[in-house]
């Protein structure tokens, strides 16, 4: 019955900040190649037709038919910004990666510091999600390079989330009490934390479609929209790519609230009690399995299901946020008080 | 009668499913934000008390109890009937397209989404025989000879999409029906059990403090089974140095049947004893004082209360004692109390708890005399009714310590043993429940990942096209649902049967080098 580590826990938490630091520079890194890079102009002349590739075991994304190497252009200074532009989005990556690995000691140093593993209240769950989604992203740049300029999308939702980690959600190491100490507990959370990252990459993929959508539908009047539209990859690509994302989570999500509700036989006598967090993993399926109806859908596709999709990560960050803060349950692990 | 068929259409189509299934989202929400009464019915009566008018109209249409009322039984209802219209026509075309052969090959395959163009000396006969062998047994291959000379090879791949889509929904529909089933059969009991020999108790309905049935087990339907707990030999709290809780054990002997051999088992807050059909649970635990009680006409009487934590974190918590004196002689000593495990003075003499923790302890009482069996209003059996009871005194006990008072009562406080709260959960269904979500992700898994996919392959003869052409090898591809990665994948199909042609013999004409690019 060891207690909590201080110095480690210490430890953990600067290495916390110093991840949100270096993602936070290599957020700004890949905003600056998408806003002078070459990427964006070359798809704005050409929306190629879009490609979609499945990573082994993740989830698939979108290859837009991008050039590997940059073609003969004339010597003209633009060309000379934009490779300018492309090495710091090569510098972005090494930052991300070193970002990645300070975030993943963090949680290594907090899960020695605990003893057990560290996603057992908000803000250890909202780090781990945090470093889920950099990895899901690194893993697609691995097979797909050329995505690369679509970093600060990503990044920018994992910062703010990590900084509200930090903050508001913060609760120091503590031991897990009786009802978390189980072998489910990495199972369940492991699971549900890899669901719900994903959903917020398929979520940000949405937005971006439905930006582009739009762009598509009627451009937009103000020309700083117009160029952030012009340069995003097809709307179909975006589409198609964050309905991947989902029919890779779903199945992972259904997996997780099943161990869940086996925990919760072992734990409370029932497998399933409406206690408002499973209430609230109940409206998130249900609303996933909308989407992926729509999308099967006359009528109901593009846009509608898009909508229905972002309805869907807007019920997660009810779950998280409201229903963990404010609804109290037998889920009331937060550690806030 | 036409209007009936309409209303199924309907009723059937995926437009409504959708909308349903939305509904069923939007009608859970009210149930995680309003209080429902088999959670907390205590919270949900304060609350409609509190919003007067406006409560008792939730309470009405039944927002206290959403996952029993009846509008949200409708809208699972229909989507259960809707779900099982959608089905069965469905399982029924699938059937016919796994015992149909695959569609003849289109005229012109190069019009398709993807497609590619070789040529070979072999005959028409001989590359048909490679093309097979080169997709192998996971194509689903027919032959056809066309009235030109030409071969065609009709494939096609990834059927268990839609037997995934239907197992998944079959699937769904059958753990609907197993939680249905699960809910007239189930039953719960609680049971505060005292550590010590002689608390223990039997698998019957009148040994539990709260039961809550099916309808079935209700109706006396279900036979619990004959187990019994018949000794909390120990039960354990252990805490972190910051008064964290880290182990709860209750350490029991049961019976199987009452006439089978006596046997223990450690019963932890994620690990239940499981036996045969009933699981045991530790629920919560408490603290019981035990007092020695010198009644108004001399006798001594030794009783021991359950005492129930009203505050989960430090553990204070209230109870009673009664104890009856002779009938009539309005002598009954009743005794109502706080037990502090950690005591700290709160200020004006009331007593608080600093810790879940037991450090010499202290019992705050007051003391009642009179007739206990009050005005006869329902009470809780851990509060004693004083309505007809003169309060004869309080005190602050710490063990050991004895208050006297007038009339030659005295209370003692001799200690304390702590109680486990257990509950007996009976589901016959969450077995077969379980396997039913197994094969739900297990159709999820093949709906979701498997994509349906066409292949055809024309061979026509040489010279077909112009004397002393080849023969010549056209292959095209479509994917049915979202194409996914289709286009690499027939790529690298293209490639192999490519890589398997017998080359051409380089021909000195001029007329063969330009037909021979492909």
């Amino acid at each position: 019955m060891s207690g909590i580590n201080g110095s480690m826990a210490h430890l953990s938490d600067g290495l916390f900040t110093t991840a949100i630091a270096v993602y936070a520079g290599a957020m700004v890194g890949f905003t600056a190649e998408y806003a002078f890079g070459r990427v964006g102009r070359k798809l704005a002349v050409a929306p190629a037709p879009a490609r979609e590739l499945v990573g082994a075991g993740g989830p698939s994304v979108v290859e837009d038919a991008l050039p590997a190497d940059p073609p003969d252009l004339p010597a003209d200074p633009a060309v000379a910004r934009a490779s300018r532009a492309e090495r710091i989005g090569w510098w972005s990556v090494v930052l991300c990666v070193a970002g990645a690995l300070i975030h993943t000691s963090s949680i290594a140093v907090r899960a020695l510091a605990v003893d057990a593993v560290p996603w057992s209240n908000m803000y250890e769950f909202a780090s781990v999600a945090g470093l889920v989604g950099v990895l899901a992203f690194l893993a697609v740049l691995w097979r797909l390079p050329a995505l690369r300029y679509l970093g600060g999308f990503v990044l920018l939702p994992v910062i703010l989330m990590m900084f509200l980690a930090g903050t508001v959600l913060y609760s120091k190491a503590q031991p897990l009490v009786p009802a978390l100490q189980s072998y489910w507990l990495a199972i369940h959370v492991t699971l549900v934390s890899i669901a719900e990252g994903a959903l917020m990459t398929s979520a940000v993929l949405t937005v971006l479609y439905l930006v582009k959508a739009r762009h598509d539908r009627k451009p937009f009047g103000s020309e700083r929209l117009a160029n952030l539209a012009v340069k995003l990859p097809a709307a179909e690509s975006l589409d198609k790519a964050a309905y991947r994302v989902v029919a890779f989570s779903f199945p992972l999500y259904t997996v997780a609230i099943i161990c869940g509700a086996i925990w919760a036989e072992a734990a409370w006598g029932r497998y399933w009690g409406w206690d408002p967090k499973e209430t609230w993993a109940f409206i998130v399926w249900v609303v996933y399995a909308c989407y992926l109806h729509a999308r099967a859908t006359a009528g109901w596709k593009g846009r509608a299901a898009a909508w229905i999709n972002l309805t869907g990560f807007g019920a997660i960050t009810f779950n998280f946020l409201i229903v963990n803060i404010v609804v109290s349950g037998l889920h009331s692990y937060a550690g806030l008080s | 009668m036409r209007y009936l068929r309409i209303a199924w259409r309907r009723l059937t189509a995926m437009r409504t499913a959708l909308v349903l299934l939305f509904l069923l989202a939007v009608a859970a929400v009210p149930g995680s934000l309003l209080p429902q009464r088999p959670l907390n019915p205590a919270k949900t009566a304060s609350y409609i008390a509190e919003h007067g008018a406006w409560g008792r109209f939730l309470d009405r249409i039944g927002m206290f109890d959403v996952f029993g009322a009846p509008w949200f039984a409708a809208i699972y209802l229909l989507l259960f009937v809707s779900l099982v219209g959608c089905l069965i026509p469905r399982i029924r075309v699938h059937a016919r397209a796994l015992a149909r052969k695959p569609l003849p090959a289109p005229r012109n395959l190069e019009r398709l989404p993807e497609s590619g163009r070789f040529e070979t000396s072999a005959t028409p006969g001989e590359y048909a025989a490679t093309a097979r062998e080169t997709l192998g047994r996971r194509w689903r291959i027919v032959q056809r000879a066309e009235p030109s000379g030409a071969v065609t090879l009709s494939a096609e791949k990834g059927y268990s999409r839609e037997t995934g889509n239907l197992i998944f929904h079959v699937a769904l529909l059958a753990a609907l029906v197993l939680i249905a089933v699960g809910r007239l059969y189930t039953y719960q009991g609680q049971r505060i059990v005292l550590q010590g020999a002689d608390n223990g108790f039997c698998n019957t309905i009148s040994q539990y403090d709260t039961w809550s049935p099916g309808r079935f087990a209700a109706e006396g339907k279900v036979r619990p089974a004959p187990f019994c707990i018949d000794e909390l030999t120990k039960f354990t709290a252990s805490y972190s140095a910051e008064g964290e809780p880290r182990t709860f054990r209750a350490d029991v002997v049961y019976r199987t049947s009452v006439s089978a051999k006596p046997r223990t088992a450690s019963i932890t807050v994620n690990h239940p004893l499981r036996l045969e059909g009933d699981r045991v649970y530790l629920i919560t635990h408490g603290f019981a004082p035990r007092l020695t009680i010198r009644m108004p006409d001399g006798s001594v009487r030794h009783d021991v209360e359950p005492f129930i934590p009203t505050d989960p974190t430090t553990f204070l918590s209230e109870g009673a004692f009664s104890q009856p004196g002779k009938d009539g002689a309005r002598q009954d000593i009743g005794i109502s109390g706080l037990f502090a495990p950690t005591p700290v003075d709160e200020g004006n003499g009331k007593i608080g708890s600093a810790s879940p923790q037991v450090q010499d302890p202290a019992l705050s009482i007051f003391v009642y005399e009179g007739d206990l069996s009050g005005s006869g209003e329902p009470h809780s059996v851990y509060s004693i009714d004083t309505s007809k009871m003169t309060r004869i005194g309080t005190a602050d006990l710490h063990i050991g310590q004895t208050k006297r008072l007038r009339d030659g009562v005295s209370v003692t406080f001799d200690g304390w043993v702590p109680w486990a709260s257990l509950q007996i959960s009976h589901d016959p269904a969450q077995s077969y429940l379980l396997i039913a979500a197994v094969a739900m992700v297990v159709g999820l898994l093949g709906s979701l990942g498997i994509r349906r996919r066409r292949l055809w392959v024309r061979i026509a003869p040489a010279g077909a096209a112009e004397p002393e052409s080849p023969t010549v090898v056209t292959v095209g591809g479509l994917a049915r649902s979202d194409s996914g990665h289709f286009p690499t994948e027939f790529a690298g199909l293209l490639e192999r049967l490519r890589g398997r042609a017998t080359p051409v013999e380089p021909v000195v004409s001029a007329d063969t080098i330009g037909a021979g690019k492909d």
